[in-house]
């Protein structure tokens, strides 16, 4: 076990000196910072002074050296656009993200486990074809498009919903979350919603498949020959069964949701740290891209690990040292 | 059935009661972009300076169309060929009540070039200054290096704070984080900091001891909603009041809107074309052996060639004035006779065929295409126009960041670009766009296209140094013709910008492109 997990570390280490190797080459060949940052009434002069102020002046490996360099003593850099340390900048927005994503994931398995289950139980109903074909959509549909259109009907047609913002944000035990207050409860439901649906299109089509093998076992046979009333069956034996699959993926797709809910995040103005991604990148704001992925990998990599270790419990036929990566 | 909708109605209003207990007089504004920093020598950048202009005062003020007026400064004058007096206004106090005195414009003038890490620094505007002198608390002398007219301007660029509130440990007083959370951010300005929740909200209030009268907004808050689509959304639904930039393509629905308030203005930025007058043969014109845009009659064709007015109305959709200068006329150093340029497709195939190309040549234009107010649409109409007479066109349009690089290393034979002039008056344009390249004078730090004209350096050169404002405006004036009847570009429109505001407000459109809360006023109309 603890072999795995040092092999484990190691490895990402090497992905995040492959990661912000990459990343500082592409920012170099998309654009100059200096460019899109200066004044255009900055002289040649003024230029090649924020060069110097920024450290762009040097060769890109030397650029790169200084920021290994640095980054090993813990220090990502400064943001070029708000002269802040990139890492503070980060941590500044992840709750919003964090959130955010939490209660989508949340709100995609009470929504989709549900009716992944009814579907499962009755494929061929036309409750049951409905919400398949439902799922099918949740999947094709763009994010961007459903968040506007949520924000077109609920926003500005009946004018139910707030069209973006993060509302008021409250603090319970030392916790910061609009979860706390009536108004941030109001400003989540859009974009929790919108960053859901592809999460409940994945649970409902888990739900299903685990409903329809497990229903053929022959312990809900004998569940159901015991006269167990059907509640039970389904609500002990063949949810227990069918949940194993459904967290392993919830579990791992977490990562995905904080780390790029990059979309949802600009059409809902959401304060989290996609929005300072895409803005960042499109500022060419090296250190905040660089440290964003740092950040986004090391979450992924845990959370992998921590699915890894829990299989490990869940299941002892599973042998961590024999898994490759 | 009826009942449940009414009742949803209800509901509807009871939520949005709930969601924004308004007062009358509390306005929430959505931005298209957020400032980077609240300090303002930080960067200079438009999000941050029109946030600055809310906490803040310049000596001299800009009004909407860009005339310098009295700020801080009630009025100033050159003494000599390089020393400037400015008279102080007297009575006004900072947010903290503390009184503004000449201590605090030399504290402020000397701060600018403390400010570390700045990625847009405003020496731009203090280098020219060699000394400030305070004669006594509202009087000061400002001395040049060199006899500079400019220096009004450059003064309306450069806030003053205040020399007690921003002191602290470090050489530049308060650094640009503490001020970024309002610490030390104290100004003479008509609104006072109250929070700033980076990526949601900036809230201000009002300052009930302005010196410049009082705002009806006792609270503002700005929200960053740079998503086109988003920003109106928001204003549809009552989320925010005014937006700045609403999208070409909604402002057609905004206008018949009955619920929204469209204005505009024209703006100091004008779209032109940028041609290669340098290289030989340039790398944009593979089938011609000698670069054809160095000839002043290929350069002519290209610009009459297109149809200004077709643009204007059918791809700006009414946001862009066509263009036959650097500025809009009556900005200083325009010329109020300026003849528009006549689309005339045939004199362009004459022209082509003088110069020695009846069957014209190929070429590339650069543009981005998510700078300006529908840029690679511009560019690709642009291209269609200049096939017509024989100019065979291919347009090459690219997000900003990797347009910005090509051009800068003269990829491109001709590209498509904006230029705002920040002082709003003519040298501007001229110093960056059409002088010669010089990287000691500071001269044509965008003229990426190296054009060059020893008739207008000389006469811009003469103006930079005129400090008599009938001689410079002359100067200045014969320097841009000269530069249109060389075409050392080709103009294409003004870009006019357009704000939006819910039924019973207005925004005082601005020429700067700025969207100050002072200037959103309640619609007379309603």
């Amino acid at each position: 076990m603890l072999v795995f997990i040092i092999r484990r570390l190691l490895q990402s280490l090497l992905a995040l000196a492959v990661m912000s190797l990459l990343v500082f080459v592409g920012v170099y060949l998309i654009g100059d910072p200096v460019a899109i940052l200066a004044s255009p009434d900055a002289t040649e002069v003024d230029r090649e002074q924020i060069a110097r102020a920024l450290g762009l002046d040097r060769p890109l490996w030397e650029q790169y050296a200084v920021f290994v360099g640095e980054a090993l003593r813990g220090n990502f850099g400064k943001s070029f656009v708000f002269g802040q340390p990139a890492m503070g900048l980060i941590f500044e927005r992840m709750g919003a993200t964090v959130e955010l994503a939490l209660v989508a994931t949340v709100v995609s398995i009470l929504v989709g486990l549900p009716l992944g289950i009814y579907a499962g139980l009755r494929p061929d109903g036309i409750a049951g074809r409905s919400i398949m074909a439902g799922s099918i959509l949740g999947f094709s549909l763009p994010t961007f498009w459903v968040g506007l259109m949520l924000i077109m009907i609920f926003a500005v047609q009946l004018g139910l919903l707030p069209a973006s913002g993060r509302g008021q944000v409250g603090s319970f035990l030392g916790l910061h979350s609009s979860l706390f207050t009536l108004n941030g409860i109001v400003h989540l439901i859009l974009p929790a919603t919108t960053l859901a649906l592809v999460r409940a299109a994945t649970t409902i089509r888990l739900a299903r498949a685990g409903v329809r093998e497990v229903l053929h076992m022959d312990y809900v046979k004998f569940a159901r020959a015991k006269g167990l009333p059907e509640r039970r069956v389904i609500g002990v034996h063949v949810l227990k069964n069918i949940m194993i699959p459904i967290v392993t993926v919830t579990g791992l797709e977490i990562g995905s949701v904080i780390a790029f809910a990059v979309v949802t995040e600009t059409i809902y103005a959401w304060p989290g740290m996609g929005k300072l991604l895409i803005d960042s990148i499109v500022n060419l704001d090296r250190p905040v891209v660089v440290a964003y992925l740092i950040v986004v990998l090391f979450i992924l990599v845990m959370l992998n690990l921590i699915v890894d270790i829990l299989y490990s419990v869940l299941d002892p036929r599973v042998r961590l040292g024999e898994q490759k990566g | 059935m009826q009942f449940k909708r009414a009742r949803i109605a209800a509901l509807m209003a009871g939520a949005m009661m709930a969601a924004s207990p308004v007062l009358a007089e509390e306005i929430r504004v959505g931005l298209s972009a957020e400032p980077s920093a609240l300090d303002p020598y930080y960067h200079n950048l438009g999000p941050n300076n029109q946030m600055a202009q809310h906490f803040f005062d310049a000596l001299i003020g800009q009004d909407d169309e860009l005339r310098l007026v009295p700020g801080l400064a009630t009025a100033w004058k050159p003494i000599s060929d390089t020393v400037w007096e400015f008279k102080l206004r007297p009575n006004v106090k900072f947010h903290d009540g503390t009184p503004f005195s000449a201590e605090d414009v030399v504290f402020s003038i000397n701060r600018v070039p403390k400010v570390p890490n700045t990625p847009s620094p405003f020496t731009i505007f203090t280098r020219p200054v060699k000394s400030i002198k305070v004669i006594d608390p509202l009087t000061i002398h400002i001395e040049t290096n060199n006899p500079y007219p400019l220096l009004p301007n450059d003064m309306s660029r450069i806030m003053i704070m205040s020399a007690k509130a921003a002191a602290g440990a470090a050489p530049e007083g308060k650094t640009t984080e503490q001020l970024s959370k309002g610490e030390g951010l104290v100004g003479t300005g008509p609104f006072k900091f109250v929070e700033w929740v980076r990526g949601d909200r900036l809230v201000v209030a009002r300052n009930d001891a302005y010196w410049g009268g009082k705002t009806p907004w006792t609270k503002v808050t700005f929200r960053p909603l740079s998503n086109n689509a988003a920003r109106v959304a928001a204003l549809l639904s009552g989320g925010v009041d005014v937006i700045e930039n609403p999208p070409t393509t909604d402002l057609k629905k905004l206008r018949e809107n009955p619920n929204v308030t469209i204005t505009q203005a024209i703006s100091n930025r004008v779209i032109y074309i940028h041609l290669d007058s340098f290289r030989d043969p340039t790398p944009g014109i593979p089938d011609a052996q000698k670069n054809p845009l160095k000839d002043q009659r290929v350069r002519e064709a290209l610009s009459v060639a297109i149809n200004r007015d077709a643009i204007a109305n059918r791809i700006m959709e009414g946001l862009g004035i066509p263009a036959a200068d650097f500025l809009v006329y009556p900005m200083f150093g325009t010329r109020k006779d300026t003849p528009p340029i006549q689309f005339n497709p045939e004199r362009a195939r004459k022209l082509l065929a003088d110069a020695g190309y009846p069957n014209g040549f190929s070429v590339t234009l650069g543009a981005p295409n998510d700078r300006y107010i529908n840029d690679a649409d511009v560019a690709q109409a642009v291209a269609a126009m200049w096939t017509r007479i024989g100019v065979k066109t291919q347009v090459e349009a690219v997000t900003r960041t990797v347009f910005f690089k090509n051009r800068d290393e003269f990829k491109y034979s001709a590209y498509l670009a904006g230029w705002g002039a920040g002082t709003g008056e003519m040298s501007d344009p001229l110093r960056a766009l059409v002088a010669t390249p010089n990287r000691d004078k500071g001269f044509g730090g965008t003229n990426k296209g190296r054009y060059s004209n020893a008739k207008v350096d000389a006469l811009l050169e003469e103006a930079l140094k005129t400090v008599d404002e009938k001689k410079r405006e002359k100067l200045l004036q014969d320097a841009a013709a000269e530069a249109m009847r060389d075409v050392g570009l080709i103009p294409i429109h003004f870009e006019v910008s357009p704000w939006a505001a819910k039924k019973g407000l207005k925004y005082k459109a601005r020429a700067d492109q700025y969207t100050l809360a002072h200037n959103v006023v309640k619609d007379a109309k309603n």
